[in-house]
């Protein structure tokens, strides 16, 4: 009798899923299996034309190695380190300070607020923005004329260093508050015991840090860096409209959504198609490895336990 | 007497920079409206730090263009927005629930494949997507923005989460033998449970529809589909420097601030709703 009844329950679990799973399958999955599909096909549109799809194997995928597709890989690298490497430092610091009963930081909330506010504006918007306010006859330029610092008229958006490092800023002003808030919860998680203990035994603030902090919010920094670089994978808004899809000067700008973006308004299926399988096993790993912590109490347990070993044999010999 | 020194030390340098970054954060706002409300003249001539008087004539400027339907594309992402969150929230509700509360063989399989594509970008299946849509004689509309919402991996582990920790089953077992059928049980019962884990997400997904641009980029053309981001990405592309400039300060102020002023009547709860999100993953 019992039984039955179960299994009478296990229709209704069925039914709770159904439409999740449906349109995942209807909007996710099959577009996935026609984007592998024609990354095997020659299929572009040249003027009002329409050629293939013809089957040319590996093709589309030997072509874009041959691109520029690794020099774009290269370019969203750089714009991410550029906007990450400032961002965690920012972030680590102040949620040690925003956690630190000592320092008695005062209106923490107003900053708090402050701070998260441009992770919530819209990156085309403030990509917007800045592009009007670092033009040549912009703001910037001329608040710094005025002040004096400078003599002539920056074009920011016409160098290499000075696009990249707009780009690089943005992202930083957009994430660092985000990042903040989340390690700020992980070191909030850390028992109070352990730091009333360490200060008893003389730990001074630096030591706090590299020695009680870090290694006890590892598994959240972790996290923390795998979604960074899947978010500076999917980077698109920004680069885009700050150079209007040109990725200038001289295409040094160009993320590789922006480049998918392009052979997607050219109706290049076969080359998109690629492409989009190339970002998809990137995407595929760096999943797993979020897939992994997620599901993993202790992430870095056994990998810390394999170094606490090794170096216990180091000092052995 | 010493630590206490270097305490004072730091405390100082903290707020100086905190005072810094708070500063970087809100300048660009700052000259943003300023320069909203100076006319077109006036900005030519530089930058003044007093606001001009000319916000109204800018705001009515912008609302009357035809070329750049800014109270149409606001109207437009307004509706896939609210959508988009009222979908998301309610059917990764029902998934969280179904996964949670019933025991099926698929149970543990369903559970994987959702987490193992928690953070998949959306951009990998744009070409096929577009290509579905096309087809399905949705290209052009609003639809594909919407329906999708209705998979949101990343909302239904938040809501997992939360029954994990705030749905006992027994009250699932009293409902049911009180006579309660299943979807009464999960609209009745266990919607008003999760409120609290409801209204994060309804407003997490709110922001990221109104802001997203890739997808609509993508699959709008006519002007009186598209929504505010791309409408200002088309005001990029046009030759701006012919342009009332006045006026692409108030269509960027147009399409900030309703974010804005709902983040500062709500931030309390969206800045716990990020930390949340924060400790569970």
């Amino acid at each position: 009798m019992k039984k039955r009844k179960s299994l009478s329950y296990a229709k209704w679990g069925y039914l709770f899923i159904l439409p999740f799973f449906l349109c995942y399958f209807i909007f996710s999955l099959i577009p996935l299996f026609d984007t592998v599909k024609y990354s095997f096909f020659e299929y572009f549109r040249s003027g009002i034309k329409e050629i293939g799809p013809n089957f040319v194997g590996l093709e589309n995928y030997k072509m874009l190695l041959q691109s520029d597709m690794l020099k774009y890989g290269l370019n969203t690298l750089i714009l991410w380190v550029i906007g990450f490497i400032p961002q965690i430092v920012v972030a680590l610091t102040l949620a040690v300070w925003f956690t630190d009963i000592r320092l008695k930081i005062r209106g923490k909330q107003f900053f708090k607020v402050v701070i998260y506010l441009p992770n919530l504006i819209m990156a085309s918007a403030f990509a917007m923005l800045f592009f009007t306010m670092f033009s040549t006859n912009g703001p910037v330029n001329s608040i710094l004329m005025s002040l004096g610092i400078i003599t002539e008229r920056i074009d920011f958006m016409g160098s290499v260093f000075g696009t990249r490092s707009l780009i690089g800023f943005m992202n930083f002003l957009m994430w660092f508050g985000n990042t903040t808030i989340m390690l700020m919860a992980a070191i909030m998680g850390i028992s109070t015991e352990v730091f009333e203990a360490s200060e008893l035994d003389g730990c001074n603030t630096i030591k706090r840090f590299f020695y009680i902090i870090l290694p006890m919010i590892r598994p959240i920094l972790a996290y923390t860096l795998i979604t960074a670089i899947i978010g500076g994978l999917q980077m698109f808004d920004v680069p885009q409209i700050l150079t209007n899809g040109q990725g200038n000067p001289d295409r040094t700008s160009m993320t590789l959504i922006m480049f998918l973006n392009n052979h997607l308004k050219s109706k290049n299926y076969g080359m998109a198609g690629a492409l989009s399988v190339y970002l998809f096993i990137i995407s595929g790993i760096l999943c797993f490895i979020v897939y992994r912590m997620t599901n993993d109490n202790d992430p870095d347990g056994s990998k810390a336990a394999e170094r606490r070993r090794k170096k216990e044999e180091r000092r052995r010999r | 007497m010493e630590n206490k020194n270097q305490n004072r030390v730091q405390s100082i340098v903290a707020h100086v920079l905190l005072i810094i970054l708070s500063f970087m954060c809100l300048f660009f706002f700052y000259i943003l409206i300023i320069n909203a409300t100076r006319s077109h003249a006036q900005l030519q001539k530089g930058f003044s730090a007093l606001p001009g008087g000319h916000f109204l004539e800018n705001l009515k400027n912008v609302v009357n263009d035809g070329t750049f339907p800014m109270i149409q594309g606001i109207f437009n992402s307004l509706l896939v927005s609210t959508c988009s969150a009222a979908l998301s929230t309610y059917f990764s509700s029902m998934t969280a629930y179904g996964l949670y509360t019933y025991e099926f063989k698929l149970r543990k399989a369903a559970f994987t494949f959702i987490m193992a594509i928690l953070v998949m970008p959306t951009q990998v299946t744009a070409m096929g997507f577009l290509r579905l849509i096309t087809k399905m004689g949705m290209y052009d509309t609003l639809l594909p923005l919407i329906i999708p919402s209705i998979a949101s991996p990343a909302v239904f582990y938040f809501m997992y989460s939360y029954l994990q920790s705030s749905l006992p089953l027994s009250l699932v077992e009293a409902a049911r033998i009180d006579g309660s059928g299943e979807f009464r049980t999960f609209n009745q019962i266990v919607l008003p449970i999760m409120k609290p884990a409801i209204a994060v997400q309804a407003i997490f997904c709110f922001v990221g529809s109104w802001n997203n641009y890739f997808v609509p980029a993508l699959v709008t053309q006519s002007k009186d589909k598209m929504t505010v981001p791309v409408l200002i990405a088309t005001l990029r592309g046009a030759d701006y420097m012919n342009f009332d400039m006045a006026k692409i300060y108030m269509m960027i102020m147009v399409a900030i601030v309703p974010i804005i002023l709902v983040y500062l009547l709500l931030s309390k709860y969206i800045i716990a709703g990020v930390t949340l999100g924060g400790v569970k993953g």
